[in-house]
């Protein structure tokens, strides 16, 4: 039971700023994702919280109680490293173990918590092993299972499964969820890998130059990115960008159409994902540079006016490059962006 | 050249060195020490062991080592974290606390002997702060627990060096994220110490350790310096019988009941400080 408060949180190392002035809220047994490329603050910020780095400015308040100024111990939070941090010289049941043995449980309760948790991360049969003898993906179980067996309020997870090789990866992210999920804990994960973000989170933080930029739901982020940073980077082929010029009440000349769009009166930008693109008898005309099949789509990159711009169709279209192809938005699918400050515009 | 040989070739060098400088001298003492003009015996090592002064020296030998190597182990372990902690200027620390290393045994003897002689700066200073009338002779018969004291602070000062750079060097190798995460799961510092650190470190204090104690067994000039023949210990009687008795198999024999002691403490520290198997560190 703990909501996670993060409060005005600034870091700087030197002359650089790691963390811009970052207030976020994370709900009791919430899901939360921080999402952002390497050097986005995501770790710095997850480390703040776990009390192995100390915000310059700002409070850190778990549970109702402020913690900053208290070591990770105090806190209530257990925490997944993203090497693991599985230790070498103790078997895989003094690991899940060690946590319970610094807060110095009785014996028979340390070894029912450690085999109840081994039991849910499916590793019961290696309890007696060292970490040497165990797989990259063992190691990991034994990494949550060591946060887990601590019954915290708050897991903290570290890119716990950007080791994995790919299946692997898949495997763990449903098992994760699904382990975290009965739990009752509150979750945040740092990961710059969005696909993970999106199946696992309940809310995402997308995270750029040390703010978040957007908090909302995965699919809120996916339809209604509030920054053209976060439509860029969320979402695979990311979403296109063409600029737009007021045609005056509402109407916008977009790659040689005129499309509806907000009552601006300055130049915007005007965004769709490649998805949200149908073949029509009207629309932005595109020449085909590059076709790919994917097997279940066809990726359709174009050229509209010198710019780049992608398109999702059906597998079963026939388009060869150098096509002239006309491509339909779907309206209620088309997002608006000011350029000055690269904010969605309602 | 053939890669399966290339290896052996490059090593040959190194083991004939070995061979004809070590090994065939050794092989030299050994013949010395079990034989008698021209006979094999044990009559060497009865006469070695029977000497009055046997006992005495040998006692002396380990006491000095079971003073000297704990507090150069908690000494070097203590040197070498604050080494590991400091951001800058770590260099100049470590180089600092290394330059006994550099000053031979003989001499850093005579160092600690002017420091502690009659009129030394021991004395000076005493004298000058008004807390004796006249100089102490701290080095004589009189004073036996002083010498023992000298000798094992000029030992401390002089060899501590060699353990810390090796635990320096291996406490570097151990990833920060196992102390981040024994510091998530609730251990102290100090408990980090004990739970990380020291058996993330077992092969380093092994290193240490069995060169450490075969050194401390071969503690000659240091005791000579402060000691003189007050203090006997093994390897003193070595020379004397090898020196001032002419007794070379005599010598040689002493010199291989040391060597059997040496191998006998690095077994047991190699067993003590084991890594568990299946463990890999």
């Amino acid at each position: 039971m703990a909501v996670i408060e993060i409060k005005n949180v600034a870091k700087t190392f030197g002359a650089y700023t790691a963390l811009h002035d970052i207030n976020l809220t994370i709900q009791d047994q919430e899901f939360m994702v921080l999402l952002g490329a390497s050097g986005c603050g995501k770790t710095t910020l997850l480390r703040i919280i776990a009390g192995l780095e100390t915000a310059t400015t700002g409070e850190v308040w778990i549970g109702g109680r402020r913690v900053d100024h208290l070591p990770p111990k105090d806190r209530g939070i257990a925490m997944v490293f993203q090497n693991y941090a599985v230790f070498p010289h103790l078997t895989v049941f003094e690991n899940i173990g060690f946590g319970l043995r610094m807060q110095k449980l009785p014996n028979d309760e340390v070894k029912r918590r450690v085999e109840r948790t081994a039991g849910l991360m499916h590793i019961d049969q290696l309890l007696k092993r060292y970490s040497g003898e165990l797989s990259g993906g063992q190691r990991q179980r034994v990494a949550v299972a060591r946060a887990l067996a601590m019954e915290p309020d708050v897991i903290l997870m570290d890119e716990p499964l950007s080791n994995l090789d790919a299946l692997l990866r898949m495997e763990m992210r449903a098992e994760l969820k699904g382990v975290l999920a009965e739990s009752n804990t509150t979750a945040i994960y740092v990961t710059h890998d969005q696909v993970e973000a999106m199946s696992m989170a309940d809310r995402i933080s997308v995270m750029h130059k040390g703010e978040i930029v957007q908090a909302a739901t995965p699919l809120e982020v996916y339809r209604n990115p509030a920054a053209e940073f976060v439509a860029g980077f969320i979402g695979n082929p990311p979403m296109n960008f063409l600029p737009a010029t007021p045609k005056g009440a509402g109407k916008w000349a977009v790659g040689g159409q005129v499309i509806d769009g907000p009552q601006k009166n300055k130049a915007l930008n005007f965004a769709i994902r490649p998805e949200d693109l149908r073949l029509a008898d009207s629309g932005l005309t595109a020449r085909a540079k590059v076709v790919e099949p994917l097997g279940a789509h066809l990726l359709v990159t174009c050229d509209i006016d010198g710019a780049l711009f992608r398109a999702v169709l059906d597998s079963d279209m026939t388009v060869k490059p150098g096509d002239t192809l006309t491509l339909a938005p779907q309206p209620d699918r088309v997002r608006w962006f000011d350029p000055d400050t690269t904010r969605a515009v309602a | 050249m053939n890669a399966r040989l290339l290896p052996y070739v490059l090593i040959l060098p190194v083991t004939l060195f070995l061979a004809v400088f070590f090994l065939y001298p050794f092989a030299l003492v050994a013949k010395q020490a079990f034989t008698q003009g021209a006979e094999f015996t044990f009559a060497n090592f009865r006469d070695v062991a029977s000497h009055w002064k046997f006992p005495i020296s040998l006692k002396n030998t380990m006491l000095l080592a079971a003073a000297v190597v704990p507090v150069q182990l908690a000494l070097a372990l203590l040197m070498a974290t604050m080494v590991n902690r400091m951001k800058k200027g770590r260099d100049l620390v470590l180089y600092v606390w290394t330059i006994p290393l550099g000053i031979s045994d003989l001499a850093a003897g005579i160092i600690w002997l002017a420091i502690f002689e009659q009129s030394g700066f021991l004395n000076s200073m005493m004298s000058g702060l008004g807390l004796v009338d006249q100089p102490v002779n701290f080095l004589s018969y009189q004073n036996p627990m002083m010498v023992f004291v000298a000798i094992a602070l000029a030992e401390i000062w002089r060899a501590t060096a060699i353990m810390l750079v090796i635990l320096v060097a291996g406490i570097g190798l151990i990833p920060k994220e196992y102390y981040e995460a024994a510091e998530v799961f609730g251990a102290s510092p100090w408990q980090r110490f004990l739970r990380v650190t020291l058996p993330l470190l077992r092969p380093s204090l092994q290193t240490a350790l069995i060169l450490r104690v075969v050194l401390a067994f071969e503690v000659f000039a240091v005791v000579a310096a402060l000691g003189g023949t007050l203090f006997p210990v093994l390897m003193g009687e070595i020379y004397s019988y090898q020196f001032d008795l002419q007794n070379g198999n005599a010598a040689a024999a002493l010199a291989l009941i040391v060597l059997g002691i040496s191998i006998v403490f690095t077994l047991v520290i190699l067993r003590a400080l084991r890594v568990p198997k299946g463990a890999t560190i």
